[in-house]
């Protein structure tokens, strides 16, 4: 869910290893960012909304990932995915670490690019 | 009580001026700096600048010791944050969402906010029964009860019309509680009072039985 660079990138490399993936995303347009021999399916619509999650094939799906800009909605559909459809592995970005903190307590495997950039920044200080 | 309101718009604004107006204490989060700036000119200094499911703000307002959480944006997913958030990290005893997708209904409770208000379910329902159109709308429910109140139309040739209420078998722990007959007053009905074709039934049914409530007035 979500197809800007990090979802499109996402889903190119899992493409290439042979899983099948769909990408759900609200904006048509940002279908452009996968990858021309993109063999999976780019499905338009808002991952909160449960018939869509459904209609594209959540049921059968091994692993969700929720992408998008906007915390709180990585967060809901993230929690469809895993309560409602029992998606076996659920993963979500979110933001704000404090955030981070609340929904990992919730069960889910929210990460925190701000926490993980900033880990990432002070280990290459230390060097 | 102390209340914190999440989004500022419409809802939101209208709920602060009754909630102030009932001498509550009251502040409203919003995520739009123009919007907040329009609340505080005209409510006072009550409105928090930013995002309500984010710890910081929250902790800003007070919410160890808020009383209830309403979150009232157009937006469900930041409805269900905040609620989240004020119920599990900061047990804040009462939190209601309002939701705008009438599916989600089902979605919130499995995920812990019970207390919903379906913004487009209750105004369709209401214009629904404003038309005059429909067998039977939704008029309010008691969720905790399994309750709802339904405005009900006796259709033509309904197997209700020309008997008696007392004969009718209504289903388990339903009750007319109003006949409402064009041109004439409205009563609330004694056993002995016989139905008319087009009169409207103010209904109080357990919300499991408004499908055989409903066939008992359907037209044929």
């Amino acid at each position: 869910m979500g197809c800007g660079r990090i979802g499109a990138e996402l889903a190119h490399l899992l493409d290439a290893e042979g899983h099948k993936v769909t990408v759900i995303d609200v904006d048509s347009d940002s279908f452009d960012e996968l990858p021309p021999d993109f063999s999976g399916m780019a499905f338009l619509g808002d991952a909160t909304d449960e018939e869509i999650l459904r209609k594209a094939g959540m049921e059968q799906a091994d692993a969700f990932v929720a992408l998008t800009r906007d915390d709180e909605r990585n967060a809901m559909a993230a929690q469809i995915a895993k309560q409602i459809f029992n998606v076996p592995r659920v993963l979500c970005r979110i933001y704000d670490p404090l955030r981070e903190d609340f929904y990992s307590g919730l069960g889910l495997e929210a990460i925190s690019p701000t926490k993980v950039f900033v880990r990432l920044l002070k280990e290459r200080l230390g060097e | 009580m102390y209340v914190i309101v999440v989004g500022g718009g419409e809802v939101g604004y209208y709920l602060c001026t009754q909630l102030l107006g009932e001498g509550h204490e009251v502040v409203v989060i919003e995520k739009d700096a123009k919007m907040c700036e329009h609340i505080e000119e005209e409510l006072g200094d009550i409105c928090l600048h930013g995002d309500a499911s984010e710890i910081t703000i929250l902790n800003k307002a007070g919410i160890t010791r808020a009383d209830m959480v309403i979150a009232v944006t157009g937006e469900d997913e930041d409805n269900l944050a905040a609620c989240q958030v004020a119920k599990q990290k900061f047990k804040v005893p009462r939190v209601i969402a309002r939701i705008n997708t009438s599916r989600n209904e089902k979605i919130f409770a499995k995920l812990g906010v019970e207390r919903t208000v379906d913004a487009v379910g209750l105004i369709s329902e209401h214009i629904k029964a404003e038309t005059m159109l429909f067998p039977l709308t939704r008029l309010f429910s008691i969720r905790d009860r399994g309750l709802e109140v339904v405005l009900v139309r006796v259709g033509r040739n309904s197997p209700a019309v020309g008997k008696p209420i007392g004969e009718l078998s209504l289903p388990l722990g339903s009750v007319i509680s109003l006949v409402i007959s064009q041109g004439e007053e409205s009563e609330i009905p004694t056993a002995d009072v016989v139905l008319k074709e087009g009169n409207q039934l103010i209904c109080l049914v357990p919300t499991e039985n408004i499908g055989s409530l409903q066939a008992i007035f359907k037209e044929s």
